[in-house]
């Protein structure tokens, strides 16, 4: 079987899917690629199957042989690629040959790369995902990040056309991002001033981020002191513990917990901060649940039904 | 009861304020009515002390149509009365011994009982488990004895071992696997919490709703039925 051989796994390189669906009740995380643009886009230009596994590269470093020949994509974080030292375009699907060693720089701007190839990475399923959970020890080769030596499987294969995304839907990630917030949770036991205090303040990402959530500091949004029975968590949601800076919680989030929530961030937006390294301004902005169900229908339409035209470098949406 | 949009992929409802036993049937049942009825639409439940959180595929249907249906649908079963759902007893064997129970010790100390009678405290009641969640499979169980009851460590051990039964506020629960925890811990089970093999679809030995007894056992008990000792 054709394969990829991890030569530095860089500083955290998990494989990851769109995670695991309707296992929340027995406790597991729902896991899958953070940035759910630049993943659906890796996919995307390879003609994947949407879920299809590809290899979240945090801030870069990463570097890997080829076995065989293989059509990749690289997405999402914008970092120097090489090809046997020969600079490979971001955010477009390129061919490799059998020995080709591809090496990933550091990221400049945002933090999560994605590295897809055609017909998704082949490491086995757990609980119907391929996603690495460090925390639950599940998914990938070992339930852990990729380590040297690591053999990444892949099909051999038809290789499709080369493509590139269009420059205009190519994401900027040093933006200032507002991301849209529903109320929601305990919204209404916040007094005023705190709901005030959470929607006109900025907050600037902490140095305390990872897959489970990020804390951002800003000023200090009141907290409900009522005690709170553990709840479900959905993805998103922003806590408030007893400090006041609110952590927004993501992908690896535990499933249940007890601090009181203002709401939730959208979906697609979550994904914009996934990419947003410490330091980053932060504003959140309340948003009724229509509009932003409206927006993540039309993501999730474009991404799986529309198709690449004739010269192949443009995509056209039914 | 109050049901709620929390986010663009999921539906709230909220039972009651306050951690009550009277809650585990009815929200049970109401897992139930919208598995029966929206099982089309509905990608997950987690059902909790007082709430259950509904995620759904918002490609199908909006969070208006959620609330409302599933709002209806509990009416309905309020109306319907009030047949329980038991749920199923777990018997769950624990080795209760210093060597493994690194709390017990002090437990007692604190709470002027013998180890004998904190074992018996604990292994006499039914537990009903009111919510599965902090890891996989980890089912948290009351309501506890209060003669027995503790808080948590200020400070939570760096590792605790896969199997351990610990003890937190009124609430008690198993570590399916090893990791940090904050809980006193007084004993440790052979049986296996968490199956992550994943080859059936049902992983977790607890489900929500579920009745546990403790059952105490011998070292070589123990020993026998596959249980790892502190080397």
């Amino acid at each position: 079987m054709p394969e990829l051989v991890v030569l530095h796994p860089g500083w955290q390189s998990t494989i990851q899917d769109t995670g695991r669906s309707g296992y929340f009740r027995q406790g597991l995380s729902e896991g899958g690629a953070l940035d759910e643009h630049a993943f659906r886009w890796a996919n995307k230009l390879l003609d994947n199957e949407p879920n299809a596994a590809c290899i979240e590269i945090l801030l870069g470093k990463f570097e890997a042989e080829f076995t065989a020949n293989a059509m990749i994509a690289v997405t999402g974080a914008d970092i120097t690629v090489t090809m046997n030292g020969q600079v490979l375009s971001h955010w477009s699907s390129h061919c490799v040959q059998r020995g080709d060693v591809i090496r990933f720089g550091q990221a400049r701007s945002g933090l999560r790369t994605y590295l897809g190839i055609a017909g998704g990475w082949q490491t086995p399923r757990q609980f119907g995902s391929r996603t690495v959970v460090m925390r639950e020890n599940l998914g990938g080769l070992d339930g852990g990040p990729l380590k040297q030596g690591d053999r990444l499987a892949f099909k051999a294969g038809e290789s499709p056309a080369r493509r590139a995304v269009p420059e205009a839907l190519r994401p900027e990630y040093q933006t200032p991002l507002t991301v849209k917030v529903m109320p929601g949770y305990q919204y209404e036991h916040f007094g005023v001033i705190a709901r005030r205090t959470f929607e006109t303040a900025e907050y600037i990402v902490s140095n305390d981020i990872n897959r489970m959530g990020y804390k951002l500091n800003g000023p200090a949004v009141a907290a409900d002191a009522r005690k709170l029975a553990s709840e479900g968590i959905a993805y998103g949601a922003i806590q408030i513990p007893p400090d006041g800076q609110p952590i927004v919680l993501l992908k690896d989030r535990q499933t249940i917990g007890g601090y009181p929530k203002i709401g939730c961030v959208a979906s697609l937006d979550c994904a914009r901060l996934s990419q947003r390294s410490p330091g980053s301004p932060i504003r959140f902005e309340f948003t009724d649940v229509d509009q932003i169900q409206a927006e993540r229908r039309l993501f999730d339409r474009f991404f799986n039904h529309s198709q690449w035209v004739d010269d192949e470098r443009q995509i056209v949406w039914p | 009861m109050r049901v709620h949009a929390v986010s663009e992929q999921a539906v709230q409802v909220e039972f009651g304020r306050d951690i009550d036993e009277a809650l585990i049937p009815v929200i049970a049942r109401a897992v139930e009515a919208i598995r029966a009825e929206l099982g089309s639409v509905i990608i997950d439940l987690i059902p909790s002390y007082t709430t259950l959180l509904c995620f759904y595929d918002y490609n199908q249907v909006d969070s208006q149509w959620m609330v409302r249906e599933i709002t209806r649908i509990l009416s309905a079963i309020d109306a319907g009365g009030t047949g329980s759902i038991g749920g199923r007893l777990v018997e769950i064997p624990v080795w209760y011994d210093l060597s493994v129970g690194y709390d017990l010790d002090a437990l007692a100390q604190q709470k002027s009982l013998s180890i004998t009678e904190i074992i018996e405290l604990h292994s006499a009641r039914e537990y009903q488990v009111f919510a599965i969640g902090f890891n996989p499979g980890f089912g948290f169980l009351g309501a506890l004895d209060e003669r027995i009851a503790t808080p948590r460590h200020s400070t939570p051990r760096r590792q605790v071992q896969q199997g351990s039964v610990g003890i937190a506020d009124a609430q008690t629960a198993v570590y399916p696997m090893a990791s940090p925890g904050g809980w006193n811990i007084i004993g440790r089970t052979p049986r296996v919490m968490f199956d992550p093999s994943g080859r059936s679809g049902q992983a977790a030995l607890l489900s929500v709703g579920d009745r546990v007894r403790f059952i105490p056992i011998s070292r070589s008990e123990f020993i026998e039925q596959g249980g790892q000792p502190d080397a």
